[in-house]
């Protein structure tokens, strides 16, 4: 017993001199990623698994990196503290579901960083970080409103969420700024992701008379059908030209990449810190596909659009914007603040549905 | 009346895998065998039916390699709950898992390639017909095939004998191994059905449905094909009534959403589930209804005693 007590004190003293260099520089770095879907499903999931590439390939050797799949939303804290515990140092779950269980498993596991893509929540050890995919859209409701014959435009939306309300009012206030007439039909599927659910939308609202598609689901499904039915349609998280060549107007491109050998590095220099971020066209985590299948003077018209949304001059929630039911929102000139987009849960004047509660 | 057409057009698309699954599971279920696996064999079949017919340029070729897909994983499911007589629960779940796994595998260097829509039929004169043209004389390979397998398979299991003999086996399958009949080889051929027709159903999905291969498509509709055999109390008439209806009641909740009438789709959404349910009560408390049309050695093993 007495012998030891000194190397009881040995081990003390050794792991009080270790600890400082836990939080210090590192050399080599393990990145782990949680996908909703499948990394190779033409859309959001993938998106984040190429810049996961591209980030590996920036570091050469000094980072490795793993994904898991296919996780579901409701039983992703499970995977994500197996990740924990397999010596990852940084986590990045990327869907809003993943937001609560992702928040638990953190207070667990205090030394590894966590990174969580389009919620709100934080931690010390837990950052959130999102895209203004709604810039994107407001681009796109100004192209639609400039070719549609019929006026209306279909909207594929998946969840009730504030990131899809926030893309369904940026594109009516798009849209409106061209033909203030312009309506908008709204389905919701209820999943991320189901081809065929997503066709079968496609198909009714086509039905109803919409001559453009706008999806806020992850698989070319409606691009196909809009492709089969010779109408135009928006692509989603990827370039989607190759499921419409003559029917892809632009789409918004999910470029996660430099945000991700940004927070990789900070893990290697051991500078990082929780924060929340919420990047859009101006830091490059949004791009859109080339404007093909318009007018030159619509794509003219959007390229404008969108450099003076990257230059600062012109955000797409600055009023005078109603409210559904009419009532004011935000005064003259007023900008809509963070706040109320992260959390927007209603729809502006112009919007033809009423949104699920 | 453009409009009815195009709605009934897509219910249509939305019923046919549905009815090709359930049509096929039905006759396993009379047999007396009880396979959950058909969201695998169907996952199957859709990778399958998308390879052949990118690879050969022919949605023909695709079909029929997607029926002897969804048959080889159903001879391995026969295998182990008939010869090795395992428990069916739990191999129909591992069937359903492996088919998700292997199509994923299978289908990796496939996603985002364009598939080939097997065209659709075409008589002169007839199929011009306004309304009824379209509708009837204007549809996929598929389309035909399930509305005969519907026909057919009503004819073999109540017109002919071996129809019978596989009932009886359904029933019971101790009494029809004593009068001499081969209940594992029947059993057998009625799974192998079951496979063909979850094929069948995939290759829908891949080639009529949305012509591609993504992971996953199939998200769910083998479990509903089997809610539906349920809710047909196993009779194959309902299983298209229900195929349909359940067809009409999705679509229909997209066109009431479409033109902003406030339903709650995630209710719609569950509505066959529920609908599932309620037929199981009315059924279970009427012990005559349940002695007529449940197989009663549904997922019981059998092994011949001699």
């Amino acid at each position: 017993m007495k012998q030891l007590l000194p190397i009881l004190a040995a081990a003390t003293a050794l792991s009080l001199t270790l600890t400082p260099v836990a939080f210090a520089q590192q050399d080599t770095a393990h990145a782990c990623f949680v996908y909703v879907g499948s990394h190779t499903d033409g859309g959001w999931s993938q998106a984040h698994d190429l810049a996961r590439l591209e980030m590996e390939e920036h570091f050469g050797g000094a980072v490795t990196s793993t994904f898991v799949e296919n996780v579901s939303e409701a039983a992703s804290a499970g995977t994500i503290e197996r990740l924990a515990r397999s010596g990852c140092d940084i986590i990045f779950t990327t869907s809003f579901g993943f937001m609560d269980p992702t928040l638990e498993v953190a207070e667990r596991f205090p030394d590894i960083k966590f990174e969580h893509a389009t919620g709100y929540k934080t931690a010390d050890n837990m950052a959130a970080y999102n895209s203004r995919f709604y810039e994107g859209r407001y681009i796109q409701g100004q192209i639609a409103a400039s070719i549609s014959e019929t006026g209306i435009a279909g909207y594929i939306a998946s969840f009730p969420i504030p990131e899809v309300v926030q893309g369904i009012n940026a594109f009516i206030l798009g849209a409106q700024t061209v033909n203030p007439d312009f309506s908008l039909r709204v389905v919701w599927v209820n999943s991320w992701y189901d081809p065929g659910a997503e066709a079968d939308a496609a198909k009714v609202l086509m039905d109803q008379g919409v001559d453009i598609l706008t999806q806020h689901t992850d698989s070319t499904a409606p691009m196909q059908e809009a492709a089969a039915r010779g109408i135009k349609a928006f692509g989603q998280a990827l370039d989607m030209i190759e499921a419409g060549p003559e029917t892809q107007l632009t789409a918004i491109i999910d470029s996660w990449a430099p945000y991700y050998i940004e927070r990789v590095q900070a893990v290697l220099d051991g500078t990082w810190e929780s924060a929340e971020i919420w990047h859009g066209l101006p830091e490059g985590i949004l791009t859109m596909a080339p404007y093909t299948n318009m007018p030159d003077d619509v794509a003219a018209m959007a390229a404008e659009t969108e450099e003076a949304i990257r230059s600062g001059t012109l955000h797409p929630f600055t009023g005078p914007i109603a409210r559904q039911d009419g009532s004011e929102w935000l005064a003259e000139g007023e900008i809509a603040d963070d706040g109320t987009l992260l959390s927007m849960n209603f729809y502006v004047q112009g919007v033809d549905d009423q949104l699920p509660e | 009346m453009e409009l009815t057409l195009a709605i009934l057009l897509t219910i249509i698309t939305a019923a046919t895998p549905l009815l090709l699954a359930a049509t096929g599971e039905l006759v396993v279920e009379r047999s007396g065998v009880l396979n959950l696996g058909v969201e695998g064999m169907m996952i199957m079949g859709a990778v399958g039916g998308f390879v052949m017919a990118y690879l050969t340029g022919n949605p023909l070729l695709g079909i029929a390699f997607a029926v002897l897909l969804g048959m080889a994983m159903a001879l391995l499911f026969g295998f182990l709950v008939l010869t090795f007589a395992t428990n069916q629960y739990a191999t129909g779940l591992a069937l359903t898992i492996l088919g998700l796994g292997l199509a994923a595998l299978i289908g990796e260097g496939f996603v985002g390639r364009a598939g080939i829509r097997p065209p659709n039929l075409y008589i002169p004169g007839i199929s011009d017909i306004p309304f009824i043209g379209p509708l009837l004389f204007g549809r996929d390979v598929l389309f035909y095939i399930s509305i005969t397998l519907v026909a057919g398979v009503m004819w073999f299991l109540f017109r002919t004998r071996q129809g019978l003999t596989l009932r009886a086996i359904g029933d019971n399958h101790h009494s029809a191994h004593a009068l001499g009949i081969k209940v594992i080889r029947y059993r057998y051929l009625a799974v192998l059905f079951g496979g063909a027709c979850a094929g069948l159903a995939g290759a829908h999905l891949s080639l009529v449905y949305t012509p591609q291969w993504s992971e996953n498509m199939t998200a769910g509709r083998g479990w509903i094909a089997l809610a539906l055999v349920v809710f047909a109390s196993w009779r194959p008439l309902r299983v298209l009534a229900g195929a349909y209806l359940f067809g009409a009641v999705s679509i229909g909740q997209l066109h009431a959403q479409a033109i902003g009438i406030a339903i709650p789709s995630q209710a719609l959404s569950a509505l066959p589930y529920v609908a599932t349910i309620i037929v199981l009560v009315i059924i279970s408390q009427n012990r005559r209804l349940t002695m007529i049309n449940t197989p009663a050695s549904l997922g019981k093993s059998f092994v011949p005693d001699r």
